[in-house]
């Protein structure tokens, strides 16, 4: 057993520094927030596998590595980021090393009813309602990543559509991460609120310029009022030594309707947490995944799925694909409160692993106290079929071909369930290219002998 | 020269020889029916011709249009001129129909240094394949086999030969499991397939297919040899007397009267 040295102490010095000069440090409320997390914080420390939600990722690297706050350089042009912008935004906020960038961001086409800008500039002109949201929808307690992330929040994206208002463009919003001297961590926060009967899409993205370890530990605290339709993407394409933490924290209210896409595809330690409570009745909640790996890349899932109404349904639906030496992990806890009746739940995590070295822990989790409610969860284990690659190329289509096809065919599993549009479109951009990397044939080896790996289980309670 | 020659050719399949000595010569514009009872190696034959992997030839020879089709990928057989209509259509999810088909036009037409087609121009021939095959027009915007009828499985393999349209297609067991209406429907898209340029391998277990896809020549296939070769009314017999008297009988192969 490894014992990890958890040196948290530079964060003490860094917090202490921080809050020095942090915006918004004389904000009563702001300052209780951000030093009660620290506290919390410096109390449990960074988690180790021996904790349940975190068996299967171990995050020992992270802890042993002194992070420093990632300042953002200077010399950085629009040309080091065009290929990461999307041309049918309804607006764009860059940030760099966690900082806006105005300079990279585009905010000229925004319609009436909705507001978006850095968190930062909100929080230093005390508007928003911030008080009202921001931070008190996440759990600080269970988890140490966004306890940390509390601590040190300063810059991010705040959004806020009004009553009413559709922006069916999606909002984008990008992070960037430059390589630096040190390890450098950063802690996005997102405020994105969406009042009653309006509808908006989200893109969260997350790309690197150049490499070095960079850890990006963002929180998302997403308001979705009544009657409302949100989808949120996350797409996180960062370089093989990125670490990247991430929360969404979804508050759903009376008949809202909300979707959140993951789309994992780079990044070298990746873990993406899903929160969702359903608070209102009638709610509904669509968890739609897909993580591609390749090399030694991690990529958890955790899911937190809350029913705390009755009425209220949620799907998660979740598939994978591992080559090389990258391990998978979906974990989907399910928790149904007592007052929950007739709450649907479903859970689907499906994986294809194109190596003998890749691995997929997948781990379902129920906890339901509620009598009434129907929940069922399935997962599947496999490889590409030989059967169906061996049918497309009788009838002419090339090895790599059928492969990236039969690839894609999985993959547009996950893509099928995104609303069609620009945040789909560039989703199946990006996929289509990083598939066919994956699509060369293999040489047989003599694990290809052995007895294909199926398992499923599903229950019913 | 003719379209397809197998010399005495062996196979295997997890160790088990199957194929014991093979030979078969087939001319363009000629329909020969495999007849065979079960595990006679009639599968075991169609498969290896549509080059799946998994049967491993041990000795013999195939020519494809004078090459050596054991030396060929599945795919690079399909771009020669080879199809075979599976025995167990198989189920895609994911992928359209339509785009599968096109992705398969496409693939034979680049090996032939053609021009691709698009969506578009596709449509005209596709369209009246369709029709030949009595095949709605909604399934092909279905994935592949997707939750098709059996009935419908089988025709869209046919959908597939007459869109490919190969120089030697293979129809392994297309009648099991058919009913009448959808028997005659394949063998309809079958008959209208038939040319002067493209040759059939029909295999078959029953002799019924062989009322309505008339073959020029039957053979029969008995523990992985061709043991008797003769005219259609070979298939009445076998259907009159059974495999028996010749799975106990002779184990040499009566050449077919040129």
């Amino acid at each position: 057993m490894i014992t990890t040295v958890q040196n948290l102490d530079t964060y003490l010095a860094s917090f202490t520094e921080f809050l020095k000069a942090a915006v918004g440090r004389d904000i009563p409320w702001l300052r209780k927030l951000r030093e009660d997390a620290f506290a919390r914080f410096s109390e449990i420390g960074f988690p180790t596998t021996h904790d349940e939600d975190w068996r299967f990722t171990n995050v020992s690297s992270i802890a042993r590595t002194e992070f420093a706050l990632a300042r953002r350089p200077a010399d950085l042009s629009e040309g080091d980021f065009s290929g990461w912008l999307l041309d049918d935004a309804r607006a764009r906020l860059v940030f760099v090393n966690g900082q806006f960038a105005p300079e990279l961001s585009a905010l000229d086409s925004l319609t009436e009813g909705i507001i978006v800008s850095s968190l930062k500039a909100k929080i230093a002109e005390e508007s928003g309602g911030l008080e009202d949201h921001l931070g008190r929808y996440l759990d600080i307690q269970r988890d140490p990543f966004c306890a940390f992330n509390t601590a040190f929040l300063e810059d991010g994206a705040f959004v806020r559509i009004a009553r009413g208002t559709a922006s069916e463009k999606p909002i984008h919003l990008l992070f960037v991460s430059t390589e630096g001297d040190v390890p450098t961590v950063v802690h996005p926060r997102n405020l994105l609120l969406v009042e009653r009967e309006a509808q908006t899409q989200l893109i969260e993205e997350y790309v690197s310029l150049g490499g070095g370890t960079t850890l990006s530990n963002s929180v998302t605290e997403l308001v979705v009022g009544e009657n409302s339709t949100v989808s949120h993407y996350l797409i996180e394409r960062e370089h093989p030594s990125a670490l990247n933490i991430s929360t969404l924290r979804i508050q759903q209210d009376r008949n809202a309707n909300v979707a959140s896409h993951s789309v994992l595809l780079g990044g070298g330690l990746v873990r993406n947490n899903v929160h969702p409570v359903l608070a209102g009745e009638g709610g509904e909640c669509l968890i739609n995944g897909l993580f591609v790996g390749s090399g030694k890349q991690h990529l958890d899932n955790y899911m937190y799925v809350e029913h705390a109404s009755p009425h209220a349904s949620s799907r998660q639906f979740y598939n994978g694909i591992l080559d090389g030496h990258s391990h998978g992990v979906f974990h989907g806890r399910i928790i149904v409160h007592k007052n929950a009746q007739k709450t649907d739940a479903k859970q689907t995590n499906r994986n294809i692993l194109l190596s003998d070295d890749a691995q997929i822990n997948t781990k379902p989790q129920l906890e339901i106290y509620a009598d009434d409610v129907k929940c069922t969860h399935g997962a599947t284990i496999g490889q590409i079929e030989e059967n169906a690659l061996f049918y497309l190329r009788s009838r002419g289509i090339e090895e790599t071909t059928a492969r990236r096809i039969l690839l894609a065919a999985f993959a547009n599993e996950c893509v099928e369930r995104m609303n069609f549009g620009a945040a789909r479109r560039h989703v199946e951009q990006l996929l289509e290219a990083h598939l066919l990397s994956m699509a060369q044939p293999r040489s047989p080896s003599p694990a290809a002998h052995r007895e294909s790996i199926e398992r499923s289980w599903t229950e019913v309670g | 020269m003719s379209l397809l020659e197998i010399k005495d050719l062996h196979a295997e399949v997890a160790g088990h020889e199957i194929l014991k000595g093979v030979n078969l010569t087939v001319n363009a514009g000629e329909v020969h029916s495999i007849m065979g009872p079960n595990g006679s190696g009639k599968s075991t034959l169609a498969q290896v011709l549509a080059r799946r992997e998994t049967y491993h030839v041990t000795s013999g020879e195939v020519l494809f249009n004078g090459k050596n089709l054991l030396a060929m990928k599945p795919e690079e057989a399909a771009c020669e001129g080879m199809f075979m209509a599976f025995q167990y259509p198989v189920e895609i999810p994911g992928i359209g129909n339509a785009y599968f088909l096109r992705s398969a036009v496409n693939a034979i037409r680049r090996y032939r240094g053609e021009d691709e087609v698009d969506a578009i121009d596709f449509l005209p021939l596709f369209r009246e394949r369709l029709k030949l095959l009595d095949m709605d027009e909604k399934l092909m915007n279905r994935s592949v086999n997707e939750g098709f009828s059996g009935g419908e499985k089988k025709r869209n393999e046919i959908l597939q030969m007459a869109v490919l349209e190969p120089k030697l297609a293979i129809l392994d067991e297309t009648d099991s499991g058919l009913d009448i209406d959808a028997l005659r429907i394949v063998a309809k898209g079958v008959n209208a397939m038939r040319s002067s340029e493209r040759a059939m391998l029909v295999v078959t277990h029953y002799q019924r297919l062989l009322n309505y896809i008339v073959p020029d020549v039957v053979h029969v296939l008995v523990d992985g040899r061709i043991v008797r070769s003769g005219g259609p009314e070979l298939a009445l017999e076998l259907e009159a007397k059974g495999y028996g008297p010749m799975e106990a009988g002779g184990r040499e192969a009566i050449p077919v009267s040129a």
